[in-house]
């Protein structure tokens, strides 16, 4: 039993499953039936930051770093100050703002959690304009908790791919544009008022909640050694119940996809990891297992946390065109080989989706992503390289993949262009 | 500790000069933006580096120290 643990006031109540999306309301009592109110730490920190470590909590906001190293470093600046990262910028995602308005007080206690390892006194919630929901129930929930309220300020930030991304949310709230800007500095070492920033994921900070109380050992009660506890995936695409679920890391990608219902038709592939992800074959990979580790020899990683299901029928290079065209209406403007690469991706993909007779736009946009690739700040056409990776593979490419004779439009069939789908209602299954 | 070209891309106008005076570890795209090469920078071509350092109109370009 670790030290964490021991002083913990409540036995765990959500083992598996339903430690992030619990089922009953939002409200504080039902948030302090369950899980009772946050440890103290004071004159803890150092252990608060060692239990951290020992969970092996890497951050859900997409890139995986381990939460302690980060924690450790702005706890050794002056007058640090947190960031909950909530933009969810991602279009294909909802993970996030499922998780702020079903649970806002636990990503509340997590911002408390990381103010007190770092030695903060304000904490900055960070959520999009246009989760409307997410911003009502983390008012609500500021209002029911006057004391922590005043040091946590909650912000709307721009509804923009690039805005999720620390620099350009640092320098938003440094009245700046909500663009990435160029590191070193890094938020970390000079972020927001010129303090030491810690950016972290809503969902990494609702883990934070959950260790403070129940420490590692609980936490790595689920998951795998090397990537311990539950994530919040979003499921969209050719399943019966697309919505956002929480599963065990190391869950085969045939049970993720059981959980939202079974595949609505026979599944050619699978997008993970949302628009910077990587296309996977369907046929022998159901029994992947979603964790960066068996995603890695496939090139894929977690990610943004999302899977796209790509039925049979429906055109793999078409999507990809999508992903990228949206892309290139994202890009900040700030780097030539943003501006030209991603647009020329975007245009060769489209050529292909609607039958160029050859090659060559493939190999064409397969070189100018490669270049593009090595240099780019913050969309690197790297992951829709991996995903043209995968087009010229017979085995993804298929039948409807090959150039058609005729110039026959591959369209999707149905599918709507995930970013129109963040529309679709979404809803949560715990 | 190893010396590494870094280009700003955010400042970066695409003028080109980098290619020019250091080609050596600088090619550039379709667009004239650089690529550089991201290995460290061999002793023997410092002065080079230096040189197409302080060409760049735009100020874009820098060494990086990198540990390992
Ligand atoms: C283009 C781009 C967009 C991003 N958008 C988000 C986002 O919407 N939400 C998020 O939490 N992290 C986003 N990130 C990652 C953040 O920069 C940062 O790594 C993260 O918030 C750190 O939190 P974590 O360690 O808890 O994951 C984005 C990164 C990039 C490059
Ligand atoms: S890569 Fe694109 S979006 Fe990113 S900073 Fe450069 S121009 Fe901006």
């Amino acid at each position: 039993m670790t030290a964490l643990a021991a002083a913990s006031l409540e036995s765990p109540p959500t083992r598996g499953l339903r430690r992030l999306l619990p089922s009953g309301d939002a409200s504080w009592a039902q948030h302090l039936e369950r899980h009772g109110p946050l440890p103290q730490f004071a004159g803890r920190r150092a252990s608060l930051i060692a239990e951290v470590e020992r969970s092996g909590l890497a951050g859900r906001g997409g890139a995986g770093f381990p939460t302690a190293v980060k924690l450790q470093a702005v706890a050794a600046g002056r007058a640090p100050i947190v960031v909950a990262n909530g933009t969810e910028g991602e279009p294909a995602s909802a993970k996030d703002r499922i998780l702020m308005t079903h649970n806002p007080h636990l990503v509340l206690d997590g911002a408390l959690v990381a103010l007190t390892a770092v030695g903060g006194d304000e904490a900055v919630l960070a959520v999009s304009r246009r989760a409307r929901p997410a911003h009502a129930a983390l008012t609500r929930a500021l209002a029911e908790r006057r004391a922590d309220a005043r040091r946590i300020r909650l912000v709307a930030v721009p509804d923009r791919f690039v805005a999720g991304e620390e620099t350009a949310l640092v320098s938003w709230l440094n009245g700046g544009e909500a663009k990435p800007t160029f590191t070193p500095p890094r938020p970390f070492e000079r972020g927001v008022g010129g303090r030491p920033t810690l950016v972290q994921n809503v969902e990494t900070l609702a883990n934070l909640g959950l260790i403070a109380r129940y420490g590692a050992g609980w936490f790595r009660e689920t998951g795998t050694e090397a990537e311990p506890g539950t994530v919040l995936v979003t499921v969209r695409g050719g399943v019966r119940r697309p919505g956002v679920i929480e599963v065990e890391l190391g869950t085969p990608l045939r049970q993720v996809v059981d959980r939202c219902g079974g595949l609505a038709a026979p599944v050619r592939a699978l997008l993970v990891g949302g628009y910077f992800g990587t296309w996977i074959d369907a046929a022998g990979n159901l029994d992947l297992p979603l964790a960066d580790a068996a995603l890695r020899p496939h090139r894929a990683a977690l990610g943004a946390r999302t899977l796209v299901v790509l039925p049979h029928g429906v055109c793999g290079v078409a999507e990809t065109a999508r992903v990228a065209r949206y892309l290139a209406g994202e890009s900040a403007g700030q780097c030539g080989p943003c501006v030209f690469g991603l647009p020329a991706v975007a245009q060769a993909l489209e050529s292909i989706a609607a039958g160029a007779p050859d090659a060559a736009p493939l190999a064409g946009a397969s070189a100018t992503a490669e270049r593009a690739d090595r240099r780019p700040r913050c969309l690197p056409p790297s992951r829709r390289r991996a995903a043209l990776r995968r087009q010229r593979d017979p085995r993804v490419r298929g039948r409807d993949r090959a150039p058609p004779r005729r110039p026959l439009p591959c369209r999707p069939r149905r599918a709507a262009p995930a970013h129109e789908s963040r529309e679709l209602g979404l809803e949560v299954r715990r | 500790m190893s010396d590494h070209l870094r280009v700003d891309p955010i400042l970066c106008d695409a003028h080109g000069h980098c290619a020019e005076l250091f080609p050596e570890l600088v090619s550039l795209d379709e667009w004239g933006y650089p690529i550089i090469d991201d290995g460290p920078i061999p002793p023997g071509l410092a002065k080079e580096a230096r040189r197409a350092i302080s060409m760049c109109p735009r100020l874009a370009l820098m060494i990086e120290q990198r540990s390992r």
